[in-house]
């Protein structure tokens, strides 16, 4: 069973696939400052089931690359820090089965 | 491409495509616009397609579309750490024509389903993202797309935009949604050899099962789990409340994980190959978190009204039932050249008085109590399975004896009436 693939792992889950990255985000974090002194929890990092936050200090970073257009981010956000848009047409997570 | 339609839809999901699949077919001149590569590529569901709502808007479907497998049998599990008390029902009328339900693959099934409106004669765009509505002298006249010149104008838009439905949003017809308004669902795809499936969910070829799983597949959360058969896969996921991940701070990936090993599931998914990861969200808000669904020239249909009925898992067949009563309407409005709200509104009414209406009505405060009183999932399911464990162990207590002792376990006559009066109160909010 040592050949089998797991996909245990949100980075191996996510190589499981398809995205056509568009060139900018599509995510914008408003302001970094909000989630560095009044978000403690920065409860994005981990409610966000593509694990596209990641709280780096005093910034977050947002691997919109990941995304899967789900907008849990823009509603769960405690302080709508976060402006959510479509990925231009055609860009963005490309689901080839469920 | 022309810049003036009948009639606009945006979104190729079940509800904006049986909508310009119904308006095409009348002759209607409809241009279905759709921002993912391909109809279904933004598409997620846990995967349970009914046959009726489909069957009205083809009759006799599932001869042609690309389905998994006819369910026929339907199971549900309420689950504790180490044990599961599960009941279910499988019957054989559901094995033939005509069916009761199928499992499905979104990507494969709503491109199908988009090519037969397309074949009615629909123009299908996609890989456009509808900016906003064109909005002059409060009426709905077209769309803006990020499309070099994307203005198109229509008589009618139709928004079936889906569950995050920004357009809606725009137009002032609801606010941002809470927490506790959205499941955040995760699945995936494993794929199994097909005579692997049919043994171990004791199924027939062409034969499918679901299981439906409550309790510590959530983490006494208020959610789901599922497991459906497919052809040569399985879809395996887990949903729950927005404001239950945020609330204690759970992974939803690590939450599907925590389903896919546990002792109860494992040994169904064993050997299985992860094919696809998918994050979605599900309207689960019910009747009161309905949005606006009806102004001036524009009709919100499908997931972006909010049209889900959680407690029995059903969404795509009323999102496809509000499709077609839209497209009656806007046929209604047509003729008499009329599309304004008031005119429109003969939507709301037909959707409100059929099943879709009845059953959000039904279920409108069933979401809210089982999210405000946890005491059903955290405490009640493991009660439940610690009593029948009691009851089936043969240890030579009598029979009476253990009866007893689980009446003493429920604990003090306070908890006990506490028990009695939650399942009244269940009882009011599903009645």
């Amino acid at each position: 069973m040592s050949a089998e693939k797991k996909a245990v792992t949100i980075e191996e889950k996510q190589y499981l696939l398809r995205f056509k990255a568009d060139t900018k985000s599509h995510l914008h974090v408003l302001s970094s400052d909000v989630c560095l002194t009044q978000c403690p929890d920065k409860i994005c990092t981990i409610f966000c089931p593509a694990e596209v936050y990641k709280w780096e200090e005093v910034r977050m970073h947002v691997g919109y690359e990941g995304c899967h257009e789900c907008g849990s981010c823009r509603i769960g956000c405690p302080h709508e820090n976060i402006k959510w848009e479509y990925p231009k047409g055609g860009h963005g997570i490309v689901f080839r089965l469920g | 491409m022309p810049d003036k339609f009948d009639v606009i839809v945006v979104g190729a999901g079940p509800a904006g495509i049986s909508c310009a699949y119904h308006l095409a077919k009348s002759g209607v001149n409809v241009i279905l616009i759709e921002r993912g590569e391909y109809p279904g590529s933004k598409n997620v569901m846990g995967g349970v397609l009914y046959r009726k709502m489909m069957d009205d808007i083809i009759p006799g479907f599932y001869k042609e579309a690309p389905l998994e497998r006819p369910i026929v049998e339907q199971r549900f599990m309420m689950l504790d750490k180490e044990s599961a008390l599960t009941f279910g029902y499988k019957g054989l009328e559901w094995a033939e024509e005509p069916y009761n339900n199928f499992t499905v693959l979104r990507a494969k099934f709503d491109q199908w389903f988009a090519s037969k409106a397309e074949a009615e004669g629909a123009l299908l765009i996609n890989e456009t993202v509808v900016l906003e509505c064109i909005v002059e002298d409060g009426r709905v006249i077209g769309v803006r797309t990020d499309r070099p010149d994307g203005e198109i104008y229509a008589d009618v838009v139709v928004l079936a935009d889906g569950v995050n439905s920004l357009l809606a949003k725009q137009l002032g017809f609801h606010k941002e949604f809470k927490p506790n308004e959205v499941a955040l669902a995760t699945m995936e795809i494993l794929k199994l050899d097909k005579a692997i499936i049919e043994d171990r969910f004791n199924l027939e070829p062409n034969q499918g099962c679901t299981i439906e799983i409550f309790g510590d597949a959530t983490k006494g959360i208020l959610g789901t789990g599922f497991l459906y058969t497919n052809k040569d896969t399985l879809s395996i996921g887990v949903g729950t409340l927005l404001s239950g991940l945020i609330k204690h701070k759970i992974k939803p990936y690590e939450l599907l994980e925590y389903v896919k090993n546990h002792p109860m599931i494992k040994p169904y998914i064993k050997g299985s190959e992860p094919q696809e990861y998918l994050a979605h969200l599900i309207p689960e808000g019910g009747y009161h978190s309905m949005p606006k669904i009806v102004g001036n020239g524009v009709i919100v249909v499908g997931d972006a009204a909010q049209l889900v009925n959680a407690i029995h898992r059903e969404g795509s067949n009323m999102a496809m039932t509000s499709g077609i009563l839209a497209a009656e309407t806007i046929l209604l409005a047509k003729m008499t050249g009329d599309y304004s709200e008031n005119m429109l509104d003969h939507y709301r009414m037909k959707l409100m008085d059929s099943f879709v209406g009845k059953d959000l009505k039904k279920y409108k405060d069933a979401t809210h109590h089982f999210d405000k009183f946890p005491q059903y999932f955290e405490k009640y399911i493991p009660l439940m399975n610690q009593a029948a464990s009691q009851m089936f162990t043969v240890d030579g207590s009598s029979k009476k004896e253990k009866q007893n002792k689980i009446w003493k376990d429920i604990g003090s006559a306070g908890e006990k009436m506490k028990i009695a009066r939650d399942l009244v109160r269940a009882w009011r909010v599903m009645k």
